[in-house]
């Protein structure tokens, strides 16, 4: 276990943690790019750490302190997933902006209900507060 | 006969390529998808006769032994939601073809959907923790793409959130894959099996609650299940009905393959997915009576309906786990057909919000019955499917003693009744509001579509008729779900 990695994979997490967090969909992307190196590093550290590049030749000894290939193998496959994956969310993201000229990310349609809702709410409550106040005058002037 | 258990994930694959390669020529691209999704369930059926005959089945890839190579392997479970979710593939892609615009413009859509078909057969037969996320990314990968094929400004915007929080759960995978490969040395399913008893237990509960959240992303159940309700209703009617049917299932699927292959009774989180279950049941369908919009409806109950499925595991009892798996297989068929006939509502009545429709029984009754049957058997009520599956869960509930949480699955059993009435009394009760596209023919929607809806409630009906001898197998898988060896010896030999 190599600590520096260790530390670096966490540090990778957190950014990426406060990046994904953010309002604007460019930030969450290069925030999931961040994760996704995180846990591609977590990979490897998953491994034996560090030995001979494991190429098998015909005498039995050579495999001998080789590194362990598999998490490499692993880490190499999440690699080109989660880049195809943000490829095609830098497209979406792209998408977005040349409909809406912004890239915050959207109210789902639920918020916008609730953020009507509460409009409608408020109007009434002011139309309720205006009406009495009109009500009270006309007494007070009666 | 091990040779074919690879077919129902190379032959979509083969598919897609061929497919890509014609990509200009309409009738030849669903002629294609057509006979290879045909093809690949006939391999599925194929499977499940061998795995019923002959117990759990294996194959390595290129003959790599385990748990070095890449592992296929279908027991009971994966045989059967083999073949259902085959069955569902080509039924929706028939529904597709009878709809008017589905895939005009879009030669994308039919190699794009058979990759989806070959990541969901590749999710349900892998033996390989690695290779189950390289299934689930293939699935998912496919389905962001149909999901946002329109380009239309709702789609853009739910898709993303879609693919974002999909994206996160990926990486959560990878990191649980580092874990337990870190832990254990190895990613063979069979392999850790047998490891993962050796670890110390705060490790191993940690390990399984970890891959609880990563598939619970997957499988909407509360409180991950946000990204469902907000992203399925706006894809076109046949991509949100495959998704409703399969890919939260597929969730499930591996919920249960890891629940319950590699953690041993003592580290199982019973209790945890019980109470998940019981409010992933409610949440969901209050969620579903709040909504006006029939694909919004259906959607939640999506969600609340997985809850029934997580309940059914929670209990980690031989009656559970039979109830679970009989559960999973109904709801692919009924929530496909749901789906499919709320398309037809769609295209008959030009809407979906309850509001703007009305009526429509008196114009089309033939889809007014496709609505019905699908939607009772949804509420379980007797004799319908939905009814077997349900009664199975509650009775395995009520013996391991479980009130709180049958209580609540009874409750949220009458509210999905409510909900669905609304739904029936929106659309095809009451007056017609008018404004609608004109209907035109005995079955108000083309004959593809409307027989291809039929086939999946008659298949539902057909699960309700044969619910004895499925009730059977569902109890034989739960067997092999509950005591790995025969999954063990079948991979490691």
């Amino acid at each position: 276990m190599n600590l520096t990695v260790a530390v670096l994979a966490g540090l990778l997490y957190a950014v990426g943690t406060w990046l994904v967090l953010q309002r604007r969909l460019t930030r969450i992307i290069i925030g999931l790019g961040m994760m996704g190196h995180g846990a591609n590093l977590l990979l490897l550290q998953a491994g034996d750490g560090r030995g001979r590049a494991p190429f098998v030749t015909d005498d039995p000894s050579s495999l001998a302190d080789t590194t362990d290939p598999l998490p490499q193998a692993l880490a190499l496959t999440a690699i080109v997933i989660t880049f195809g994956v943000t490829a095609l969310l830098l497209a979406l993201a792209y998408r977005s902006w040349v409909l809406t000229c912004d890239d915050l990310v959207e109210d789902d349609v639920e918020d916008r209900r609730i953020a009507r809702v509460d409009a409608l709410v408020r109007d009434r409550e002011v139309a309720d507060q205006a009406a009495a106040e009109a009500e009270r005058a006309s007494e007070e002037a009666g | 006969m091990r040779w074919l258990l690879p077919a129902p994930i190379v032959l979509p694959l083969l598919g897609a390529a061929l497919s890509m390669a014609v990509a200009g020529r309409r009738p030849l691209q669903r002629s294609i998808g057509v006979l290879i999704l045909l093809a690949s369930t006939a391999a599925s059926v194929a499977i499940l006769v061998e795995v019923e005959a002959h117990g759990v089945q294996s194959v390595q890839a290129g003959a790599w032994e385990a748990p070095i190579g890449i592992t296929l392997v279908a027991d009971l479970f994966s045989a059967m939601l083999l073949v259902v979710g085959n069955l569902m593939v080509l039924a929706v892609l028939v529904y597709s073809l009878g709809q008017p615009d589905a895939d005009r413009h879009q030669p994308a859509f039919h190699p794009v959907y058979l990759v989806l078909a070959a990541g969901v057969s590749a999710s349900f037969i892998t033996g390989d923790l690695f290779n189950l996320f390289v299934a689930f990314e293939m699935m998912l990968i496919a389905s962001y793409v149909l999901i946002t094929m329109g380009g239309t400004r709702a789609q853009i915007r739910s898709g993303i959130t879609y693919v974002v929080i999909s994206l996160l759960a990926s990486v959560l995978f990878i990191t649980a894959v580092a874990f337990i490969y870190a832990a254990t040395g190895t990613v063979n399913m069979a392999d850790l099996s047998q490891r993962v008893g050796e670890l110390p237990d705060g490790l191993r509960t940690a390990l399984a609650l970890l891959l609880i959240v990563v598939f619970g992303v997957k499988a909407a159940i509360f409180p991950l299940f946000s990204w469902l309700p907000d992203s399925y209703p706006t894809a076109p009617t046949p991509v949100t009905a495959i998704f409703a049917g399969l890919l939260t299932k597929v969730g499930i699927y591996a919920i249960i393959r890891t629940q319950t292959l590699l953690f041993p009774p003592d580290s199982r989180a019973g209790t945890v997915l019980l109470v998940v279950a019981a409010l992933t049941m409610a949440v969901g369908v209050l969620g579903a009576i709040a909504q006006d919009d029939i694909k919004r409806i259906l959607s939640f109950h999506i969600v609340s309906q997985i809850g029934y499925m997580v309940f059914g595991l929670g209990l980690f009892t031989l009656a559970g786990l039979a109830g679970a798996v009989l559960y999973v297989i109904n709801q692919i068929v009924l929530k496909t057909a749901l789906f499919l006939a709320g398309g037809l509502i769609e295209h008959a009545g030009g809407d979906s919000q309850l509001s703007r429709l009305g009526g429509l029984v008196h114009r089309t009754p033939v889809i007014a019955a496709l609505f019905l049957l699908p939607a009772l058997s949804l509420a379980g009520i007797p004799p319908f499917s939905g009814f077997v599956a349900k009664l199975a869960l509650v009775e395995a509930g009520a013996d391991a003693g479980q009130w709180a949480v049958v209580a609540v699955s009874l409750a949220v059993s009458a509210l999905t009744l409510f909900s669905v009435t609304k739904i029936w009394g929106g659309t095809f009760w009451g007056d017609d509001p008018g404004g609608g596209p004109a209907v035109t023919g005995r079955l108000g929607a083309p004959t593809a579509m409307v027989a291809a809806t039929g086939a999946l409630v008659v298949l539902s009906l057909v699960i309700a008729v044969f619910a004895g001898p499925l009730w059977d197998l569902s109890e034989r898988a739960a067997v092999d779900l509950l005591d790995p060896s025969a999954y063990v010896e079948a991979v490691l030999g």
